[in-house]
């Protein structure tokens, strides 16, 4: 088995698997319609991307295991997604911020995997990079909008900032997995991602008046599997729960 | 400063239209947003090729209770419609 492609997918597709969910957590919930219905899409978006990478992540281990099995019936230490998506929604403005930190960071990957060396990998990102255009753009003038809004909106647009940005180091990590995956041309080495993510993020919130903190410290343990916050634990007895009571349940 | 979004109308042309038609309304605090509201709100399946989004308080519109002298006289004018004229065959489908 191809450890270090399955590994990759896994990273890939539990991100967008679980930033999926918590933001679907919002449906029916949002401050306005209009946001409702947009973060609903999203939502939906992010986990039409997982079926492909969940898909390609179940072809490659080659055990019978598709997208479902892996979404549905792996417990939190098995998961390879980064802390910063399993962060709790908090406010509109911590989902917000959350995301657009998320998607910022998409768009650079999915643009740089549409050069895979591997043609499976690259055909998944033609098709997520358009969606997630779309969600950058809109998070990213969202962030805009309420940084350089009302004081109100401002103060927790930065608070925003102050919690999550400890968790945005994570997606540039450098292991085994990150650097054979890298040589094989399959995918760029994260950490050679950053300087892009960092132009693009100072750029806006010099626009959305929000400082960056100084410290690039970050928490980790997310994307290897060794230490997921107690949320994600949370986050999957929901998501699962349907699947875990009624095994092989269908409808 | 009121707290509500301004509204706006919604203008979409679909796939095979040539002309956008009005398809609703929305909240959204300036025109670009309400233009991305109206891709999430209104194209989900699909329908549209071009948004136009107006602020509703932009629309100029006729009053109701005028209905009468602005509609009902031309109710009794059907030679304004042009079905009285032989088209030849050479023109073809018009």
């Amino acid at each position: 088995m191809d450890e270090a492609l399955f590994e990759f997918c896994l990273r890939m597709g539990d991100n967008t698997l679980v930033l999926g969910h918590r933001v679907s957590e919002w449906c029916g919930h949002a401050p306005v319609l209009e946001e409702d219905i947009a973060l609903a899409n999203t939502a939906l978006d992010l986990i039409g991307q997982t079926q492909f990478w969940l898909g390609l992540a179940g072809e490659v281990e080659g055990k019978g295991r598709d997208a479902d099995a892996l979404a549905f019936r792996r417990d939190a230490w098995d998961f390879r997604s980064v802390l910063l998506v399993e962060q709790p929604n908090g406010d509109f403005g911590q989902t917000i911020m959350r995301q657009f930190l998320f998607d910022a960071w998409q768009s650079i990957i999915l643009d740089r995997l549409k050069g895979s060396s591997d043609d499976r990998v690259k055909a998944i990102a033609e098709k997520a990079s358009k969606e997630v255009a779309y969600h950058f753009e809109r998070s990213r003038d969202t962030v805009v909008g309420l940084g350089d809004g009302t004081a109100e909106s401002h103060a927790r647009m930065q608070a925003a900032l102050d919690k999550l940005y400890p968790y945005v180091g994570e997606l540039f990590g450098a292991d085994a997995t990150d650097r054979e995956i890298a040589e094989r041309g399959i995918a760029p080495l994260p950490a050679d991602l950053r300087e892009a993510y960092d132009a693009l993020i100072a750029e806006a919130m010099v626009e959305a008046t929000l400082t960056l903190p100084d410290s690039r410290w970050t928490h980790t343990g997310g994307r290897d599997g060794s230490r997921h916050s107690e949320h994600l634990g949370h986050l999957l007895t929901e998501m699962q729960w349907l699947q875990r009571a009624y095994p092989d349940a269908r409808w | 400063m009121s707290k509500e979004w301004p509204l706006w109308e919604v203008f979409i042309r679909g796939q095979h239209g040539m002309s956008h038609r009005h398809v609703g309304s929305l909240h959204a605090p300036d025109a670009e947003m309400a233009i991305k509201n109206a891709r999430d709100v209104y194209t989900r399946r699909n329908e549209g090729v071009s948004i136009w989004v107006v602020e509703a308080r932009h629309i100029a519109a006729s009053s109701p209770s005028e209905k009468g002298p602005l509609y009902e006289p031309s109710e009794s004018k059907v030679y304004r419609h042009p079905t009285f004229f032989d088209i030849p065959d050479e023109a073809g489908h018009m």
